[in-house]
């Protein structure tokens, strides 16, 4: 159960003593949270109250009337926003002047409340606040500006690194304690796991040094002729292994042997990738496709897969650094997170560009186009 | 009241870690039940009571761990719960509960970073257990 204090600043006493009644027995449950919130009225009836009490006992959403006898609600509000203070202030007026309107909302008002409000009016602004006031609390930290990718990188690195170290830490200490015996084959499990975990590392620190690799230039003296079938079928190669352990056959369909003027190593980043993820985010079972094409200006790759599909919601996130759609299904899924974002960067690297189509546990679409002559 | 009497309800979705959290309590004395996600935790709470819970803070969700907390703690009030995670100090984003601000929101009873020893974690428990 959380308490959020509310203020109210109105010259009028029926006013604060009616959001007092109204609120009083008001609580706000926030579904996705399962947490009830009820609410502590403060009241003022000028302007200066108002400050003193903000700066007393720093409530978290304020009620404010413009027309006050002394400074107006505007002054409160703009007092509010050059202390910085976290409160969320919603203008109680009677007659909303587009002046005062604009005003209010340059300095930071969220809502507005009409005067004379009926108690129906006034709950549901303050369920909306609440909501909100909600939302920037558990955001609060993590969106920080600038400190957001910081964070999922460094979120991403904890998880996909230290994970591991730990897991495998636990396995050898069991190990070392011989808590399972002393014979070597009861520890078959935990050494299985370590080893593991260990590849899994080892795949994260392979894509970080593809992406420490792509943010450096291009390298022109790198440029030459590159057979895109030849760099799908070592793709393909590559990933077999795993394919035969997932049950998943993967065709290359070569409409055109499509050759490019690139850095092989950015070819080869753009196709290991795609391709293993659609073995990696497949069914058992499943089906990957690759298909090379080209018309007069570009050349077309197209990944298919009959994974588990990415849903709308996350398909906006999927070429962020550090990302990782995270449900059921990716769960026992390892990754770093910068796969994609890899294969953007290089794909932009060649003004190319890369798009998705996916249905969940129907399949989903890669297609990347790469125009022939690049600047 | 001794260890076997008390019920822990560990949910994380690194099974190595799970698998290695439940064998530790286990040899401490513990009973246990292990869930791999948030879901799992969630229906598991609605029909048993732990002694104690165990919550890794990112499951499927960043906050799994932040949203079973309330949820045990609005079913069971009375039940300690542990907050565990591997991210720690150097994401700059270190939760604590020192602050009386956090309290308010971080309804855990005890936070701790991953890769304990499991003594320190037998300790905690036992803390909080007041055993």
């Amino acid at each position: 159960m959380a308490v959020l204090k509310v203020l109210v600043v109105d010259d009028e006493p029926g006013i604060r003593s009616g959001v007092t009644r109204i609120l009083s027995h008001f609580h706000v449950n926030y579904p996705f949270m399962d947490e009830d919130y009820t609410y502590e009225v403060l009241e003022a009836a000028t302007g200066e109250e108002g400050i003193e009490i903000i700066d007393r006992d720093k409530p978290d959403i304020v009620l404010l009337d413009n027309k006050l006898p002394g400074i107006q609600g505007t002054d409160v509000l703009e007092y509010i926003r050059n202390k910085k203070y976290d409160i969320v202030v919603a203008m109680i007026t009677s007659y909303a002047s587009l002046d005062v309107a604009l005003k209010a909302h340059k300095f930071g008002a969220t809502d507005f409340v009409p005067k004379p409000f009926t108690p129906q009016e006034l709950k549901s602004s303050i369920e909306n606040i609440t909501k909100q006031q909600y939302l920037k609390r558990i955001t609060h930290k993590m969106n920080q500006e600038g400190k957001k990718v910081r964070y999922q990188f460094l979120s991403v690195l904890s998880h996909e690194l230290k994970a591991p170290l730990n897991a495998i830490e636990g396995y050898l200490r069991m190990m070392q304690e011989r808590q399972s015996g002393d014979r070597i084959e009861d520890y078959a499990t935990p050494i299985e796991r370590s080893l593991q975990r260990i590849q899994g590392m080892r795949n994260l620190i392979m894509d970080l040094l593809d992406f420490t690799k792509i943010r450096l230039e291009r390298k022109e003296e790198k440029i030459e002729e590159v057979h895109l079938s030849n760099i799908a079928s070592n793709a393909i190669v590559t990933v077999r292994p795993y394919a035969i352990q997932m049950e998943v056959t993967i065709d290359l369909a070569i409409k055109s042997d499509a050759v490019m003027m690139a850095d092989p190593t950015d070819m080869e980043i753009i196709f290991n990738n795609l391709v293993s993820n659609s073995v990696k985010y497949n069914k058992r079972g499943g089906k990957a496709e690759i298909i090379i094409d080209e018309n007069e200006s570009e050349v077309i790759i197209v990944f298919l897969d009959t994974g588990i599909g990415i849903n709308e919601a996350d398909k906006e996130e999927l070429f962020s650094e550090f990302v990782r759609i995270k449900n059921e299904k990716t769960r026992n899924i390892s990754g770093s997170g910068l796969g994609l974002s890899i294969v953007k960067k290089v794909v932009e690297l060649y003004n190319g560009s890369i798009s998705v189509n996916s249905a969940p546990d129907i399949g989903t679409t890669f297609t990347v186009r790469l125009p022939k002559k690049t600047n | 009241m001794r260890k076997s009497d008390f019920t822990i309800l560990v949910a994380d979705d690194d099974p190595d870690y799970l698998f290695q959290t439940i064998s530790s309590l286990e040899r401490a004395g513990y009973k246990t039940v292990a869930v791999e996600s948030q879901a799992e935790a969630e229906s598991v709470i609605s029909k048993l009571k732990p002694s104690l819970a165990i919550f890794d803070l990112m499951m499927e969700n960043d906050d799994s761990g932040f949203i079973l907390c309330y949820k045990i703690k609005r079913k069971y009030p009375d039940v300690p719960v542990i907050l565990a995670t591997a991210v720690a100090h150097e994401t700059g984003i270190s939760f604590s509960l020192d602050s009386e601000a956090e309290k308010t929101w971080i309804m855990a009873d005890k936070y701790l970073e991953k890769g304990i020893r499991p003594e320190q974690l037998d300790q905690e428990i036992m803390k909080l257990l007041k055993i």
